[in-house]
């Protein structure tokens, strides 16, 4: 697995490399102004300087993405479940829940500013608010696509309702219920620090209006780069423990 | 623990499935349900696994009726329906724990016996089609219902692995003597295979002859090419068939 990840990999990495040496290059040539795009360079050397600084921002965005994203996965996994065991809920909920995401979530963060204050907790449930939907439509989805001829088996042996959940129904919908889980941690660290924007202490999202509206682009830089780094290795971590969970999904379905 | 089915009937709309089924089955029995495929059986087998209900007539386990209520018998369905996230060792164990206890030193003797004592810790998608069905036999005897019903179990394996697997069948079985109903569709597999033969007519699935099957245990391969074994072949196929009987040996 590891050696075939490094052979697949040299070519996006040669992509990368390649991009960035434009990037240093034509800033260097063309002599573009620091503030307006600075070279990959001066944001190395800014990131070597600024990190020290950086470090509690981000730790304070660390913390608040991921007591949002875990009551959005909390309610979402609820939701989802209770969703599949009471279809009159679902027929009920499910299309207040649609409308709802067509609502972008941030045009409530002043709402939730009002009622909540400047503290942690309108952001927290402004990342809450994002991550739960896909895990909900996720787990949803997993748990009624559950295979027919498995679900008659259970029957046929007269497994009861909580037997089917928990040994068909859970871990038959695991896979699907990980891939929305995926989808919410990217978005729950985007949310995270676009939510820091609208006012907080202390934030990736704070350290950067900080730089852009003292035109320190570098910084600016600095802070997307982290956002960056912070969002894949959130996505990494949630890709390994899902390996962990599911191992028997390497190759083709079973039987 | 006997199984009685008492005048079952059973319509899906205007269509007529099942018409007037009744049957005994003693203890320790193998009895094969034969009838064209699309006959009815499957639905016969989810009236007696208490999924549906029959529209007429009874299901009766060792003296209770058992209509509409599920979980009294072990089954094993068509495909080998394992649970693709368990190892062969917990497929094996899952009828136990829906009901009863796990033995998992007697669910490794049996899967040493057929061959998968390697395999225990495997999952069913490295697994070929013959040991995916003998891993889903072992779950089904491994249950503790006192009858098994069979569905088509190796309708989809070929003819190599269909007979290693009814020898291997029969074996295993033979040392358990739990009773046995085996859906099928194949003649020589429900001659070579059971005590009792209940012929089936589709449209809607009448009983048309039950037939008790002569042949002693333990049965090996060299019967399949007997005299006696063709020649009972070839009077089922006209009962099937509806043919007149040239000479009338099944009585």
């Amino acid at each position: 697995m590891r050696h075939k990840f490094f052979i697949h990999s040299w070519r996006p990495a040669l992509a990368i490399m390649i991009f960035i040496g434009i990037w240093e290059l034509s800033a260097r040539i063309f002599a573009i102004e620091t503030w307006i795009l600075p070279a990959p360079s001066v944001i190395a050397a800014e990131m070597r300087e600024v990190l020290p600084a950086f470090l509690p921002h981000m730790f304070s965005t660390i913390k608040l993405v991921l007591i949002g994203f875990t009551f959005g996965t909390t309610i979402g996994l609820i939701m989802g479940t209770l969703f599949h065991h009471f279809d009159r809920v679902r027929e009920t909920v499910y299309p207040f829940l649609i409308i709802s995401q067509n609502i972008p979530i941030i045009v409530l963060a002043p709402l939730l500013l009002i009622w909540f204050g400047l503290g942690d907790t309108p952001k927290m449930i402004i990342v809450a608010m994002t991550s739960f939907f896909p895990i909900a439509v996720a787990t949803l989805s997993g748990l009624q696509q559950t295979d027919r001829e498995l679900l008659h088996y259970m029957k046929m042996m007269g497994a009861s309702k909580r037997q089917l959940f928990a040994k068909l129904e859970l871990p038959h919908a695991l896979p699907s219920i990980f891939s929305g889980i995926k989808i919410s941690a990217t978005y729950s660290v985007m949310t995270g620090v676009v939510a820091e924007w609208l006012g907080a202490q202390k934030g990736i999202g704070v350290f950067m209006t900080l730089a852009s509206s003292s035109y320190r682009t570098p910084r600016v830089f600095v802070a997307i780069i982290m956002t960056m780094l912070l969002s894949l290795t959130f996505f990494a971590m949630i890709a390994l423990l899902e390996r962990l969970f599911i191992r028997w999904n390497r190759e083709e379905k079973g039987a | 623990m006997t199984l009685s089915l008492k005048n079952i009937s059973k319509s899906f709309g205007d269509r007529k499935i099942l018409h007037n089924i009744s049957l005994d089955m003693e203890e320790g029995e193998f009895v094969s349900l034969l009838g064209p495929s699309g006959s009815g059986k499957s639905t016969l087998f989810s009236l007696i696994g208490g999924l549906l209900v029959p529209d007429e007539g009874d299901i009766w386990l060792d003296g209770q009726v058992i209509t509409n209520k599920s979980g009294h018998i072990s089954y094993m369905p068509q495909q080998p329906s394992l649970f693709p996230w368990r190892t062969v060792l917990d497929n094996t164990l899952l009828g136990q724990e829906l009901s009863g206890k796990k033995d998992l030193t007697e669910a490794k003797r049996l899967l040493e016996k057929a061959n998968l004592g390697d395999m225990i810790g495997a999952y069913p998608h490295q697994l070929s089609g013959g040991m995916r069905q003998r891993v889903a036999f072992i779950r089904a005897l491994l249950s503790p219902q006192p009858i098994m019903l069979l569905d088509e179990p190796f309708s989809a394996l070929d003819a190599f692995t269909r007979l290693d697997m009814q020898k291997w069948l029969l074996e295993t079985w033979e040392e358990y003597e739990q009773s046995i109903l085996f859906i099928t569709h194949d003649i020589e597999e429900a001659l070579f295979l059971s005590d009792k033969i209940v012929i089936l007519s589709s449209h809607p699935a009448e009983i048309k002859e039950i037939v008790h099957v002569p042949f002693g245990r333990p049965r090996d391969e060299s019967l399949l090419l007997s005299y006696d074994f063709l020649d009972w072949k070839k009077e089922l196929t006209e009962k099937i068939q509806n043919k007149p009987q040239v000479k009338s040996k099944i009585s």
